[in-house]
């Protein structure tokens, strides 16, 4: 279900209920493709520059501003440049990218042009996540129709005398080819692991060469930005910091993909637009950026939406990734299912992350059976801390954050499992979007 | 260069060192498990944790590099915890079956943990169980999955450095596995056993032979090929003839960045069997036909009479020998051959030297001495010149040292010896040529004696004696002694340091060497009598 924001003109979301918008027929009508060449028209530098001014910040879950990463390029690199669009979507509760990919792969085509012309790059590959079988297949007739058009190949648009190739790859299935390097490996044909930093992609990234990952609303939204100005764009629903796509899942009445300004409290999200809790329950969590993130209680969900707001809460906005739990969920059963998909998905290459995430998991499971002791949610905390900040890549944290966070919030709900056996309420999990 | 301070120490290094690197400068004992100087940085075993002042968390010191003032601790509160929190997480799923595993006594587990360990494991679940336990992955290694700690140091190995990428990385997370696509079966296959820090890769040459702490060491040189990559002689130490007469158990490569890096070859790691095996033990002197045991005392007499033949009549007499002997050896052989036997038919090399070489490690020529014959004898003529010269009757005697004439064909060696009236043989291992000879000397084998060999490059380098010589062996250069003494030419040396001494003064290319000045990676001969001008050395890891 998509849910644009009443009394808002939408922007990323503003196709995704257009019936056949991932046709490029339809979107040409409606002034797809003046964005990129106007921009192409132009300087580089303005591209960039507008981007800044619209401060737009990653939407892959780090949140780092976009033109700032830009600007880690080597000046006067003889190596070719690549954009490489992160598209493998895999953050359990997240699924606005797919939305994108699906319903309107023109804006993230038109997007890559403008994005490609602005770092000087010439190439681009779009790494969608293996699962994503109908993105995939709508995305590639995109950029085939783009092709057609002569928007893509030599001399975009026939005026411009700038080469942007796309070139789209399904990857295999790991949620750890989200992670920027490691997809970078399953691109180059390797196995999927996370690469030592530094140095930096922006460096030594794609076949050695100079290379920017952003997400694939990051790259939809320079289009935006193009399009709307950067203040207007930043201006939006009368916040500062743009829209942004929030995924909304879990015990809500209308899960969904909302479009809402940055900076909107959780609760709003919830309530206003979610539909609240399904069968008028109360809450008793909420994630709010996606499995990893720390997730906050009932109390605690007048939290702003946006990237600073939430990493002062103690959280993270991530991959803007909202799952909700009612009171009847049991945590114990919650933190069971998010220890087995991190164990399941620990690519196995530092020690702490791939003896820890399956050490957890066999902990938790213990409980869940109902053999737990006290000294168990020690130990847990133990193994999260300690797998914490000392890996190549930040699933570890992803991995520990859960654990940490869950047992803090909810200690005596564990305790007392532990000491009963079984959950106190109707053990219920949350089903996250997937 | 960056200043820097390691654990109250300042040291200066090179810009971009490696913080590993400058600890390993200062000979600082940070553990380590996937990081290995002769292959890329891996950073995923995360024990090489320090503490550098203005960084909040730990960092691996195996992926930091060094800047200006830097101020690093090994040992702090905050960098043990964090080795001691990856050791924890390794031993997770360890099997610890150190009682019956073979790496027992030189496993980093075992020895980071008396260091490291957290001494109270908390891990109190079920260990992962991997499919197989120890099975075979070609013809030199096992691998045993559940032991392996994952520092894909194997995997780097035969991609980087063989480039025959046999090994890789299955499955993910607490079930990721190091297996093999292909059976792991290149010419330098072992090396993996060395570099494995744990018993996941055991060597079946060795595998349950004997516990590593009975074993002594000794640093010598590979006799396999012209190379000279340095080795570690590994005998049965404390238990001796345990296992019969066979002493050396192992043979390991030592690190020269100069020769070999880290590594060595298949071929010369397994070669040492002919140490113990098939040895000439005893003094033998032709008697009725027959080869009988004899005392060196009886020996020295009747050869005293072979060697005075020769010395009158020496245009009907030949002289062999092998570039498998020391420099030393052969510098005696010369002297022996031009003051004693006044003989000028010289051979010591022949086209059986000749094998398989590659671009790596191992050298066509399969002598370790070749350039130092060439240096001491000049060129010398081929032995088939000799054999031919035999077979046509032009010959009296010959005196073999280590050389099989056999190799031109059985028919060869029985038709020389119908034509020669006298061979008098010396060497270390049977073979029809000291069968056939009229005495035989034995001689002490590469392990038994010290000594220097001059590799293809020219570089000299010094072997040790590792065990005594077996049986009635003795080290060659004191057979040679004997003889001439038996002429009444007396030389006095003690030990094959004296005889290096005579060389460094008569022969130029060795001008200027001592044995305290080759070690500890050799030294390439400069002198002006050098035999070949000094080519860099091709061994190396990248």
């Amino acid at each position: 279900m998509v849910n644009p924001t009443p009394n808002l003109e939408p922007v990323v979301s503003r196709y995704f209920n257009l019936p056949d918008a991932w046709k490029i027929e339809t979107v040409l009508k409606l002034g797809a493709y003046e964005t990129a060449r106007k921009a192409l028209a132009g300087k580089p530098e303005d591209v960039a520059k507008m981007v800044s001014d619209a401060g737009l910040r990653g939407c892959g879950g780090a949140g780092f501003p976009t033109a700032k990463k830009w600007s880690f390029l080597p000046k006067d690199t003889k190596k070719p440049i690549y954009l490489v669009i992160n598209a493998d979507e895999g953050e359990p509760g997240t699924c606005k990218d797919r939305y994108i990919l699906e319903r309107d792969p023109h804006s993230l085509i038109e997007g890559i042009i403008m994005s490609c012309y602005a770092i000087k790059s010439n190439k681009c590959y779009v790494y969608i996540r293996g699962e994503y079988v109908i993105p995939t297949q709508r995305f590639q007739a995109a950029v085939d129709e783009a092709y057609a058009k002569g928007f893509l190949g030599n001399n975009v648009f026939g005026t411009s005398n700038y080469r942007v190739d796309i070139t789209v790859h399904r990857g295999a299935g790991a949620y750890i080819c989200g992670e920027e390097t490691a997809l970078l490996n399953s691109l180059e044909g390797k196995r999927g692991l996370p690469r030592l930093k530094p140095p930096f992609p922006a460096i030594v990234g794609l076949f050695g060469c100079p290379t920017i990952i952003n997400n694939v609303e990051t790259i939809a939204s320079v289009m935006h930005i193009g399009r709307m100005g950067a203040e207007n764009f930043s201006k939006w629903g009368g916040g500062t910091l743009g829209p942004h796509l929030y995924s909304v899942s879990g015990h809500v009445a209308k899960p969904g993909v909302y479009e809402l300004p940055m900076g909107i409290t959780l609760r709003e999200i919830i309530y206003t637009y979610g539909g609240g809790v399904r069968g008028g329950k109360k809450i008793k969590a909420v994630i709010p950026g996606g499995m990893s993130a720390k997730i906050l209680r009932a109390d605690e969900i007048d939290v702003k939406m946006d990237f600073d707001s939430l990493k002062a809460a103690g959280t993270m906005l991530g991959s803007s990734g909202v799952m909700v739990m009612d009171e009847d969920t049991c945590m114990v059963k919650a933190l069971l299912y998010g220890c087995r998909f991190f164990a399941h998905e620990s690519c196995g290459q530092c020690s702490p992350c791939r003896e820890g995430t399956g050490w957890a998991l066999k902990i938790i499971e213990r409980i869940y059976r109902g053999e737990g002791k006290i000294e168990d949610l020690d130990t847990l905390l133990d193994v999260a801390g300690r797998m914490e900040g000392r890996t190549i890549c930040v699933f570890a944290e992803a991995a520990a954050w859960p654990i940490q966070s869950y047992i803090a919030k909810f200690r005596a709900e564990f305790e007392d499992y532990i000491k009963s056996g079984k959950s106190a309420g109707k053990e219920t999990a949350v089903h996250a979007a997937h | 260069m960056a200043n820097i301070t390691i654990d109250g120490k300042q040291i200066t290094v090179k810009d971009g060192s490696l913080i590993i690197e400058a600890i390993d400068q200062l000979n600082g004992d940070l553990p380590r498990y996937c990081y290995h100087p002769g292959l890329s940085i891996a950073g995923n075993c995360r024990i090489c944790q320090v503490e550098v002042e203005k960084m909040p968390r730990t960092v691996i010191a195996c992926n930091t590099t060094v800047t200006e003032g830097m101020v690093i601790h090994t040992k702090s509160g905050k960098a043990t915890d964090s080795q001691k929190y990856a050791l924890e997480f390794l031993l997770a799923n360890h099997p610890l079956d150190c009682p019956v595993c073979d790496q027992a006594g030189e496993c980093k587990l075992q020895d980071y943990y008396m260091e490291y360990g957290a001494y109270d494991p908390k891990f109190n679940e079920n260990k992962v169980k991997k499919s197989k336990k120890a099975f075979s992955i070609g013809p030199t290694i096992n691998l045993d999955q559940e032991r392996c700690i994952l520092c894909s140091r194997c995997v780097r190995f035969t991609d980087e450095v063989t480039k025959t990428h046999e090994f890789g990385m299955f499955n993910r997370g607490d079930h990721t596995a190091v297996d093999v696509y292909t059976e792991l079966n290149n010419k330098y296959s072992g090396n993996v056993a060395d570099i494995c820090p744990v018993g996941a890769l055991t060597d079946k040459d060795f595998r349950f032979k004997m516990r590593v702490w009975y074993l002594g060491k000794q640093k010598s040189v590979c006799p396999g090929c012209s190379r000279g990559c340095n080795i570690s002689i590994e005998t049965e130490k404390s238990r001796p003839y345990h296992l019969k007469k066979e002493r050396v158990m192992r043979l390991k490569p030592i690190e020269n960045p100069e020769v070999n890096k880290w590594w060595m070859c298949d071929e010369g790691r397994y070669a040492y069997k002919s140490i113990d095996i098939g040895r000439i033990e005893k003094v033998q002197a032709r008697a009725a036909g027959r080869l009988e045991e004899t005392t060196w005392e009886n020996a020295l007499v009747a050869a005293g009479k072979i060697v005075g033949e020769a010395a009158a009549q020496p245009s009907r007499w030949a002289f062999v020998t092998s570039s498998q002997y020391t420099n030393e050896e052969l510098f005696l052989q010369k002297k022996f051959v031009k003051d004693v036997l006044r003989i000028n038919r010289v051979a010591y090399s022949w086209s059986f030297d000749q094998g398989f070489e590659d671009n790596f490690l191992i050298r066509g020529d399969k002598n370790p001495n070749s350039a130092g014959a060439r240096e001491i004898f000049g060129a010398g003529e081929d032995i088939s010149q000799v054999v031919e010269a035999a077979k046509r009757g032009e010959l009296d005697g010959l005196i073999v040292f280590g050389r099989d004439l056999s190799k031109y064909g059985a028919d060869t060696l029985s038709v020389v010896r119908a034509k020669v009236k006298t061979i008098l043989y010396s060497g270390v291992n049977v073979n029809a040529t000291s069968n056939s000879a009229d005495l035989v000397l034995p001689g002490a084998s590469y392990a038994e004696t010290d000594g220097t060999f001059t590799n293809f490059e020219g570089r000299v380098q010094r072997i040790r004696k590792a065990l005594e010589p077996m049986a009635d062996a003795r080290a060659t250069w004191k057979i040679v002694q004997d003889l001439a003494a038996g002429q009444g030419i007396i030389w006095k040396n003690k030990r094959a340091e004296d005889i290096f001494v005579s060389l460094a003064m008569e022969s130029g290319a060795f001008k200027g060497m001592s044995y305290t000045a080759l070690d500890p990676h050799g030294k390439i001969w400069s002198g002006p009598g050098a035999a070949q001008p000094a080519v860099a050395a091709t061994a190396g890891a990248h």
